[in-house]
């Protein structure tokens, strides 16, 4: 397996106009990442699994961590494949993808047109931190219920009130009791309000 | 939730000619509480007739967000969450978690506890597999017996790890840089013991079912996986090399002490659940190999490396991503420190079973709903990992 270094060149010389960075892990880990913009992150995929001289056929592991605004440093929220290869044994490359924590635009390409795997793993992304995958076939919760309006893997993420150990709700927890009441069903609003009425 | 059927895919699936009573197809939901579903897990198929037309698993009754609880908590503390996890085999739960930490850390484990975790993981494996074909068996309809028998050898190996670790099934038995406590020598005769004495158990359990007219009946050629789809679909584990694909992290990365020792990967031929039946029961053959070599090797010599703190253990800020071959698939952890390191700031399990799933419409396609029960008893789910 070639350095990373070595391996950027070659995807650079590959696509054309792909912005790529190098992103440094702690120097025990040894697995620095390959940051791709968002526009050519499909084209860079596609050409590390069929290249063949690195055959990344074997998405691993593909998930999302979400990191908060930092002083003037903006937040973002950072989606994680993990390639290997089965053809030729070896791996891993890291490619890393960042969109903006905002929910309207926290939109990357999926990958699973380009690796199978990725089908359930980024709905996994998208359940736990909002992270819409343009292109994916069938993107929908898959831990969450349908009805769960919310992203609880992110970091500023508030539970709702209706806990049983929240007797006195307060501050953030009382100002989302309101929407909790949202995601109720409406057959069991129904019935919440002809409790109400008696 | 389902899509529902086009009317053109309904209707093309009906006979067409005239006189003919049309059909419907039929919405069935197996699961979430189906004992064949080997726990919280639901199936949404659409039937035409017996015949599987659409599947979509559903998923998500046993979610506890297991990645928050350990993103607050220090390093160590969730060392017995990941027991939970595939709760048949906390011992490479712990040990995905402990080499990614360490990977992430830097932290150099002494040869002996690299025996003792090939020890403890090769056991896990032998009664994880053991287990499943016992639960597959069930699945088809021999109610009881082989599964009574898998349980019998899988009590001896729980009694070595509750002799080790206190615990028969949640051991939290591993720790940074090494295992909790070292393995005296009665509990290695315990182990030499079960050595010994399982492959003759395996003689017996292959004489039950290898030829079994019935379990061939059944299981051959159903829920076929083609090499290509199970590389790209992400599938790890006995499930892929029952495909074909002749990929074992315990030899591609060889982590661990795995080097040291001479084993062969099985590999299958075609991809249905008779291959993933026999793939196991080969793999148990070249596990007790390994367990021969690791007791009789097994050198002296510190049990944990006695750098490593225990309290305010610290990581230096980075990314890491560790694997091992888990019996159920290749199990990784993804984790993040940050300034301060005390705890993880991100923490992700890469689930073998939950990833294996994904195919498993594939699978099921055009074969009668009772192939979907043993379909799913092949893939090995447990659903503590698949849910998280």
């Amino acid at each position: 397996m070639e350095a990373i270094e070595k391996i950027k060149e070659i995807v650079l010389q590959a696509v054309a106009g792909a912005q790529i960075e190098i992103v440094n892990s702690t120097p025990a880990a040894q697995q620095p990442a390959l940051l791709v913009d968002r526009e050519h992150i499909s084209a860079v995929a596609k050409f590390l699994k069929e290249d063949p001289r690195f055959e990344m056929d074997f998405c691993s592991c593909v998930t999302a961590v979400d990191y908060l605004p930092k002083g003037d440093k903006p937040g973002c929220i950072e989606v994680v494949y993990h390639l290997y290869s089965v053809a030729q044994k070896q791996g891993p490359v890291v490619l890393k993808i960042r969109a903006p924590r905002e929910l309207e635009q926290c939109r990357v390409p999926s990958l699973t047109p380009v690796w199978r795997g990725c089908e359930f793993q980024e709905r996994e992304a998208y359940d736990l931190y909002g992270v819409k995958f343009d292109g994916h076939p069938d993107l929908r919760r898959i831990l969450m219920w349908d009805e769960f309006t919310d992203h609880p893997m992110r970091k500023d993420y508030v539970p709702p009130a209706d806990y049983e150990w929240e007797p006195t709700p307060h501050d953030n927890t009382l100002q989302r009791a309101g929407q909790a009441h949202g995601i109720m069903p409406p057959s069991a609003a129904a019935e919440l309000e002809k409790t109400k009425k008696k | 939730m389902i899509q529902p059927l086009t009317d053109e895919k309904r209707y093309s699936l009906t006979p067409g000619a005239e006189g003919l009573i049309e059909t419907q197809t039929l919405e069935v939901s197996i699961g979430p509480q189906h004992p064949s579903t080997h726990g919280v897990f639901r199936m949404d198929c659409v039937l035409d007739g017996e015949t599987v037309v659409a599947l979509k698993p559903v998923m998500g009754y046993l979610h506890r967000n297991h990645e928050q609880l350990a993103e607050r908590m220090a390093w160590l503390g969730s060392m017995p969450y990941t027991d939970r996890l595939d709760y048949f085999n906390s011992m490479t739960n712990n040990w995905a978690y402990a080499l990614a930490v360490e990977k992430l850390a830097g932290i150099k484990v002494p040869e002996r506890a690299e025996y003792i975790r090939v020890i403890v993981g090769e056991l896990s494996r032998l009664q994880n597999h053991a287990s499943v074909i016992g639960f597959m068996l069930q699945d088809l309809g021999a109610w009881g017996t082989p599964l009574l028998y898998a349980f019998r050898e899988r009590e001896k190996i729980l009694d070595v790890f509750e002799a080790v670790s206190g615990s028969r099934m949640m051991c939290n038995y591993f720790r940074f840089g090494g295992v909790r406590v070292d393995f005296n020598e009665p509990m290695l005769a315990m182990a030499r013991d079960i050595t010994a004495r399982f492959p003759k158990f395996l003689d017996e359990f292959e004489k039950l079912l290898t030829t079994n007219e019935v379990l061939l009946g059944r299981c051959q050629k159903v829920g076929i996986l083609p090499k290509e789809l199970a590389i790209n679909a992400s599938i790890s584990g006995p499930m892929a090399r029952a495909s074909g694909v002749e990929y074992d992290i315990r030899k591609v990365d060889s982590y661990g002490v795995y080097g040291h020792f001479d084993f062969q990967v099985p590999v299958g031929e075609l991809g249905d659940v008779y291959d993933r039946y026999y793939v196991r029961v080969l793999e148990m053959r070249q596990s007790v190999k390994i367990l021969e070599q690791a007791l009789r090797d097994i050198p002296q010599g510190p049990h944990v490396a006695p750098e490593v703190k225990l309290r305010n253990f610290k990581i230096p800020p980075g990314d890491g991503y560790g694997r091992v071959e888990a019996p159920k698939g290749e199990l990784g952890f993804y984790l993040v420190s940050d300034e301060g390191g005390k705890m993880p700031y991100r923490y992700h399990v890469r689930p073998p079973s939950f990833i294996n799933l994904t195919i498993l419409e594939d699978m099921c396609l055009g074969h009668k709903v009772a192939d979907v029960v043993i379909i799913l008893g092949s893939v090995d789910i447990v659903l503590g990992e698949v849910d998280r």
